[in-house]
C-alpha cells in the first residue's frame, strides 16, 4: 500500500517550501502546500478501500538493532489509525485550502505553509506508527511545529511567550511518555504496539497499584500534556496566539487529540489498570467543567472557543476513561468538524473586521457576512448537541457511557453540556446579532470564496457527520462499547443543550440587561471565573517563581561564586602583568573555590571510607 | 624477565597512533622555530593530517588488540572507541582554531603542538590498564590544556582561567595521586586487574582504608568530569578560554576522564561497587540538579554552556551508577554524542563571538535567524540534541543512559533525571527564541557568512548529530560490544 508515502508528500511539500520558498511565486507556494496535503488524503482514501478487519503492517527498515533493544521503522493501519489518517489529511486539506485566503496578506507566508506541512508530517507519522518510540517522535515533531506556529507572528511578545509557554508545559507531558517507555520496555522487553498490548492483555488486571497502572498514569501526564486536560491544560489558550488556521488545525482538530488517541491506541493497558482508567475519567470529568465553565466569561471570540476546545477534550477523556474508547474517537471526529468550524469561522469574523477578536465590539453582524454566520450556526448547533447534528451522537455515545460507569459522572456531564450551549451561544450570539458595536474603517465584508468553502463543506459536516458510525466501525480494533439506548437519559442531556442555548438566547437577545445585572450581584464569584480562577496566577506563584529565584539564589548566589563580586573577569581586571596575575592566586574566588574542593572531598571520604555499603 | 623490557611489534602497532601525533607535534614545534616571517603556517593541514593518521592507525590497533608495554597499557574495544572519540574531538577544534587565532593574530605552532599532546595524553589514559599510567596520560593531557586555556597572553580571561584551571586541576590530581599511593600500599599493586584480584580476595585489605583510597581517586576524577561538588572551576574556564580550546576541553580531556572513571570503577574497584554507588548516585543527581538550574541563570552563551556541559555530565553518571553492561555502553554513546552536540555549540560560538569574543551574550544573537540563516539552523541542530528532541544523538543518548538506569533499578535517578532534562529545555529554548524571535540589535555588527574550517566543523557536527539520531546502531553496535571491560 506504500502507506509511507502519506506521511512523505507533505514533509517534501515542507521541504520545498522551506529551501525554496523564499524565491517561488504565491501560485506555486499554494500548489505545492495544498497539493501535498490533498495528495495524502487521497491515499488515505484509497487506504479506506482496501482496508478490512485486519490491520496493514508495512516494515520499512530496521532503525535501531542493539542487543535487546530493537525498533523497526514500521507503520500500521487499523481501523482506528484510519479514522485518525481521514480527520488529519481531510480536514488538514480544507484548512490548508482556507489557510491560501486567510494568510494572503502576511509576512513569511512560504515559511508558514512549510511549517504548516512539517506539522502535517509528524502528525501523519504520530498516527501511523506501529512502535511507541517512532510515535514518540511524531509527539515530539508536532509539539514542535506547534511550537513555530503559535510563535509564527514572534514580533509580538506575547506570541514568543505563548509558544515558549506550550514547549515547557509539554516538556513535562514528554517526561512521562518518556518514563512510561522506559518502563514499558522493562516490562514487556519491546516497545512495538502490538508486543506491548498483547503483553498487557496477558496480565491479570490491577486492583491495586502495579506496573500497568504506573504505565498508564504516566502516559495519562503525556497525555494531559498534549490534549491540555488538568494540571497541564494551561497553555492550550495561550496557544491561540498563532495564526488562527492553525488554531483549528492544530488546536482544534489534530495534534490536541493526539493525547486521546494514544489512550485509545493503548486501551489494553488501560482496562487492566482500574486506577489509571479512573483517573483519566476524573481528569476529563474536572477539565471539562473547568473549562466550560472558564468559556463563559471569555469576551476574545478565539480564547472562547480555546476554552471549549480544552473542555471537549474533557469530555473525550471522560469517555476514555469510562471504557468508551469508541465514543471518545467517535467525539474526536465529530468535534473535528464543528470544532475546526468554530475556528475558520472565527477567522473569517476576525479577517472581515480587520483584526478585531473581541465579542463586546462586534454584533449585528449576521447581515453582513451572511455564510460565515449560517456556517458558524450550524457548528453551534452541533456542539450543542441538537438533535442529530454530530455533536448529538458522540456527546451521547460519552454521557450514556459515563451514566453506565457512575452516574453522578452523567449528572456533571450534563451540566457542562448546557454550560457549553449557553457560552457558545452567548459568543454567536453577541457576534451575529444586536447592533453592530464596533469601529472597523471599511465596513465587514465576506471572505473569499477560497475560504468560505471549507467553511461550507465543514458545515455539512458539523450537520450530517454524526450518522458515520464510528463506534461500530471501530469494534474489531476497540470492542463493542456502545450501551444500550436509554431514551431517558437521550432526552435530559439533549434538553440540557437546548436550555442552554434557550438561556444565551433570553440574556442576550430579550433582556440584554440580565448579564450585567448578574455580574454584579456575584462579583467575587465573577471575578474568580472571569481571571480563570488565578491558575496561571497559582502556578506562577507556586513553580516558576520558587525555581527562577531559587536558581538564582541558591545556585547562582551559592555554588557559582565566580559571580560574586558581579563580573567573572573582576579579578582578572585588576591584575597587571606577572605580579598580577600570582596575585590572582590570593584572591578569594580560588581560596572559595579550593576550601569548596576540600569540604566535598571529606564528605566523598567519610561516605566511601566509612559510612558505605549501604545499598 | 628483562628481555620483555624490549618493546614488540605488536606493542608498536598497539601504540602507533600516539607516536604518530607525538612526532607531528614534534615536527611542528620544529617548523615553528625555523619559520621564516612571511612564511605560511601550515600547522592547521599537519595537524589534521595527524588526527587522520591517528584515527587510521587505531584500526590495525583495534584489529591486534591486546595488552602493550607489559600490560602497562591495554588496547581493547573500550579503549579503542574512547581514542577515536577523542582524536575526533581534536579534529573538530583544530578545524575551527585556524580562523580564531588569525582573527586574534595569535597564529602558532606551539597552539597546536599542545593540542596535539593533549590528544596524546588522552589515548594514554583511555588505554592505561594501571594506575601510574593513567595518571601519566591524566598529567600529559592537563598540562597542555592548561597552557591552552591561557594562549592569548595578553587577555585577561584567558590568565583567569588558566591560573584557576591550574590551581584546581593541579589540587584534584594530587588527590588522584595519592589515593594511587594508598591503593598499591593496600594492595601492592597498581595494575587494574591485580587490585580488583586483592580486593575481591577472601582475605581483602581494610575496608574503610580501601573506601579512603577510591574515595580519594573518585575526587580527582571527579574534578576533571566536572561532577559535583567539583564542577566549580568549569564556567570561570570554559567562559575565560579560548572559545575553540572551551570546545576541545568540554570534549576530549572529559570523555577521557570519564573512561578512566569507568575503566578504573568498573575493573579494579567493582568489588567494592556497594560502597561507591551510593555516592554515585547522590554525585550524579547533585551535578544534574546544579548543572540544568544554575544554567537557567545564565547570560554569557559560553558560561551556560558550561553548566549545560555539567548537566550532561550528571546524565552520563548515572548510567555509571547503573553498572552494568548497557550502562558502559550508554555512557559511550552518549559522550560521542555529547561530543558532536557540544563542540557543535561551540564551534558555532566561536564563529559568531566576534574579535577578542565581544559578542558572546546569549542577546547578541538575536536576529541570527535572519542574518545568517545557515549558522543559525547549525545551532538549532545541537541545541535541538541537547534538549533531546527525537531524531538527534542526544534524544537517543539519554533514551539509552535512562533505560540503562531502570534495568538496574534506579527508579528514582530515572524519575528526578528525566525531569531534569525537562527543565533543561528551557535555557537552551530561550537560546532560540533570541535567535529566531528577536530582532537583531543594531549595537551588534551583522556575523560574516561561516567559513573554511568552521563551517566544516559545523556541519560535520551537525551530520553526525543527526545521524546519531536515525541511525543509532551506527555506534550502538559497537559500543554494545565493547561494553564489557574484562581486566
Amino acid at each position: 500500500m506504500n502507506l509511507w508515502l502519506i506521511p512523505t508528500l507533505p514533509l517534501i511539500g515542507a521541504a520545498v517550501n522551506g529551501l525554496f520558498g523564499r524565491r517561488m511565486p504565491r501560485m506555486a507556494i499554494n500548489a505545492v502546500a495544498v497539493l501535498s496535503v490533498v495528495a495524502s488524503f487521497l491515499l488515505a482514501l484509497n487506504v479506506f478501500n482496501n482496508l478490512g478487519d485486519q490491520p496493514i503492517v508495512e516494515r520499512y527498515f530496521t532503525w535501531i538493532a542493539s542487543g535487546a533493544l530493537t525498533i523497526p521503522v514500521e507503520f500500521a493501519v487499523d481501523r482506528l489509525t484510519m479514522v485518525m489518517l481521514l480527520i488529519v489529511t481531510g480536514i488538514g486539506s480544507l484548512i490548508h485550502v482556507y489557510a491560501v485566503g486567510y494568510m494572503a496578506h502576511e509576512g513569511g507566508y512560504y515559511r508558514f505553509f512549510s511549517y504548516l506541512n512539517l506539522f502535517m508530517f509528524f502528525m501523519l507519522v504520530l498516527v501511523l506508527a506501529n512502535n511507541y518510540l517512532l510515535l514518540f517522535v511524531g509527539w515530539e515533531g508536532v509539539g514542535l511545529c506547534s511550537y513555530l506556529l503559535i510563535g509564527f507572528y514572534f514580533l509580538e511578545n506575547w506570541a514568543t511567550s505563548a509558544g515558549n509557554k506550550a514547549f515547557i508545559v509539554n516538556r513535562i507531558g514528554d517526561f512521562g511518555f518518556m518514563l512510561a517507555m522506559l518502563l514499558m520496555f522493562n516490562q514487556f522487553g519491546s516497545l512495538d504496539i502490538p508486543v506491548v498490548l498483547e503483553g498487557a492483555k496477558a496480565l491479570p488486571v490491577e486492583h491495586s497499584a502495579g506496573m500497568l497502572t504506573a504505565i498508564g498514569l504516566l502516559l495519562l501526564v503525556g497525555a494531559a500534556g498534549k490534549s491540555a486536560q488538568i494540571p497541564l491544560y494551561v497553555w492550550l489558550p495561550d496557544a491561540m496566539a498563532g495564526p488562527t488556521p492553525v488554531s483549528a488545525l492544530i488546536h482544534a482538530a489534530t495534534m490536541v487529540t493526539a493525547g486521546v488517541y494514544v489512550v485509545a491506541r493503548s486501551s489494553a493497558i488501560f482496562t487492566h489498570a482500574p486506577i489509571a482508567m479512573d483517573t483519566v475519567a476524573i481528569i476529563g470529568l474536572a477539565t471539562a467543567v473547568m473549562a466550560a465553565l472558564i468559556g463563559v466569561l471569555q469576551n476574545d471570540i478565539k480564547k472562547v472557543f480555546a476554552y471549549s476546545t480544552v473542555s471537549q477534550l474533557g469530555y473525550m477523556f471522560l469517555a476514555l476513561g469510562v471504557g468508551a474508547f469508541s465514543a471518545g474517537i467517535y467525539h474526536v471526529m465529530t468535534h473535528a468538524f464543528f470544532k475546526a468550524l468554530l475556528f475558520l469561522g472565527a477567522g473569517s469574523v476576525i479577517h472581515a473586521l480587520e483584526g478585531e477578536q473581541d465579542i463586546r465590539n462586534m454584533g449585528g453582524l449576521r447581515s453582513k457576512i451572511p455564510i460565515t454566520f449560517v456556517t458558524l450556526m450550524a457548528a453551534g448547533l452541533a456542539i450543542a448537541g441538537f438533535p442529530y447534528t454530530s455533536g448529538y451522537f458522540s456527546k451521547d455515545e460519552i454521557l450514556l457511557a459515563a451514566h453506565h460507569h457512575s452516574p453522578w459522572m452523567f449528572w456533571v456531564g450534563v451540566f457542562t453540556a448546557g454550560l457549553t450551549a449557553f457560552y457558545v451561544f452567548r459568543c454567536l450570539l453577541l457576534t451575529f446579532f444586536g447592533e453592530y458595536r464596533g469601529h472597523a474603517h471599511h465596513p465587514p465584508h465576506e471572505s473569499p470564496p477560497v475560504m468560505w468553502i471549507p467553511l461550507a463543506i465543514l458545515a455539512v459536516l458539523s450537520l450530517g457527520g454524526g450518522f458515520i458510525a464510528i463506534p461500530h466501525y471501530l469494534e474489531p480494533v476497540l470492542g463493542h462499547a456502545g450501551q444500550a439506548h436509554d431514551p431517558t437519559l437521550v432526552i435530559i442531556a439533549t434538553s440540557a443543550g437546548l436550555i442552554g442555548i434557550a438561556i444565551a438566547a433570553w440574556m442576550y437577545l430579550i433582556a440584554p440587561g440580565v448579564p450585567d445585572a448578574i455580574a454584579r450581584t456575584f462579583k467575587g464569584l465573577y471575578n474568580f471565573v472571569y481571571n480563570k480562577f488565578y491558575v496561571d496566577e497559582a502556578y506562577n506563584a507556586a513553580v516558576i517563581q520558587p525555581v527562577i529565584e531559587g536558581s538564582r539564589i541558591f545556585l547562582w548566589r551559592g555554588v557559582d561564586a565566580g559571580l560574586i563580586d558581579g563580573i567573572v573577569n573582576g579579578v582578572g581586571k585588576r591584575s597587571r602583568g606577572l605580579g598580577g596575575i600570582l596575585r590572582l592566586a590570593q584572591s578569594g574566588n580560588i581560596r572559595n573555590y579550593a576550601a569548596w574542593v576540600v569540604m566535598g572531598s571529606i564528605l566523598v571520604i567519610v561516605f566511601l571510607g566509612f559510612s558505605g555499603g549501604a545499598k | 624477565m628483562y628481555d620483555k623490557f624490549i618493546p614488540t611489534a605488536a606493542d608498536y602497532v598497539r601504540f602507533a597512533p600516539e607516536i604518530l601525533l607525538t612526532v607531528f607535534g614534534t615536527l611542528i614545534m620544529l617548523i615553528e622555530a625555523g619559520r621564516k616571517e612571511d612564511q605560511r603556517r601550515p600547522y592547521g593541514i599537519l595537524s589534521l593530517i595527524a588526527l587522520a593518521g591517528a584515527i587510521y592507525l587505531a584500526f590495525p590497533a583495534y584489529n591486534n588488540a591486546g595488552p602493550a608495554f607489559q600490560g602497562m597499557l591495554i588496547v581493547d574495544g573500550f579503549g579503542t572507541f574512547f581514542r577515536v572519540l577523542c582524536y575526533v574531538a581534536a579534529a573538530l577544534a583544530v578545524l575551527c582554531s585556524g580562523q580564531y587565532l588569525s582573527r586574534e593574530k595569535a597564529d602558532s605552532g606551539e597552539y597546536y603542538s599542545l593540542i596535539l599532546f593533549s590528544v596524546v595524553g588522552q589515548g594514554v589514559m583511555v588505554t592505561a590498564n594501571e594506575l601510574l599510567m593513567v595518571f601519566i596520560g591524566l598529567e600529559i593531557s592537563s598540562i597542555a590544556t592548561y597552557v591552552l586555556a591561557g594562549f592569548l597572553r595578553d587577555d585577561q580571561r584567558n590568565n583567569e582561567s588558566a591560573l584557576k584551571y591550574f590551581l584546581l586541576g593541579s589540587f584534584a590530581t594530587a588527590f588522584l595521586l595519592y589515593g594511587i599511593a594508598w591503593i598499591y600500599g593496600l594492595t601492592g599493586s597498581t595494575d587494574l586487574s591485580l587490585i580488583r584480584a586483592a580486593l575481591g580476595s577472601a582475605n581483602p585489605p581494610n575496608v574503610i582504608l580501601t573506601g579512603t583510597a577510591a574515595a580519594l581517586m573518585f575526587v580527582g576524577l571527579a574534578f576533571k568530569v566536572s561532577a559535583f561538588p567539583f564542577q566549580i572551576w568549569t564556567p570561570d574556564v570554559y567562559q575565560g578560554a579560548p572559545a575553540p580550546v572551551s570546545a576541545f576541553m568540554s570534549a576530549g580531556p572529559k570523555a577521557a576522564a570519564f573512561a578512566i572513571l569507568v575503566r578504573i570503577f568498573m575493573t579494579a574497584f567493582e568489588p567494592i561497587a556497594a560502597r561507591w554507588e551510593p555516592i554515585l548516585w547522590v554525585t550524579a543527581l547533585a551535578t544534574m540538579v546544579v548543572g540544568n538550574f544554575a544554567a537557567l541563570a545564565q547570560v554569557n552563551i559560553k558560561r551556560l554552556l558550561a553548566y549545560s556541559s555539567i548537566a550532561h555530565a550528571g546524565y552520563i553518571l548515572v548510567a555509571i551508577t547503573a553498572q552494568s553492561q548497557i550502562g558502559i555502553s550508554a555512557v559511550m554513546f552518549y559522550l560521542a554524542a555529547y561530543t558532536f552536540m557540544n563542540v557543535g555549540a561551540f564551534a558555532a560560538v566561536t564563529h559568531l563571538a566576534g574579535k577578542d569574543e565581544k559578542y558572546v551574550n546569549i542577546e547578541d544573537l538575536a536576529g541570527l535567524g535572519q542574518r545568517q540563516p545557515v549558522t543559525a539552523a547549525l545551532l538549532s541542530v545541537f541545541l535541538l540534541s541537547l534538549i533531546g528532541v527525537p531524531l538527534t544523538g542526544g534524544f537517543f543518548g539519554k533514551f539509552y543512559i535512562f533505560k540503562a538506569a531502570l534495568d538496574s533499578n534506579l527508579v528514582w535517578l530515572t524519575v528526578l533525571g528525566l525531569l531534569n532534562s525537562a527543565v533543561a529545555a528551557y535555557y537552551y529554548l530561550r537560546v532560540l527564541v533570541v535567535m529566531y524571535m528577536q530582532d537583531a540589535s543594531a549595537e551588534v555588527p551583522a556575523p560574516k557568512p561561516v567559513s573554511g574550517g568552521i563551517l566544516v566543523a559545523l556541519v560535520g557536527s551537525a551530520v553526525a548529530t543527526v545521524i546519531l539520531g536515525v541511525f543509532p546502531s551506527v555506534i550502538l553496535n559497537f559500543a554494545g560490544k565493547s561494553g564489557t571491560l574484562n581486566p
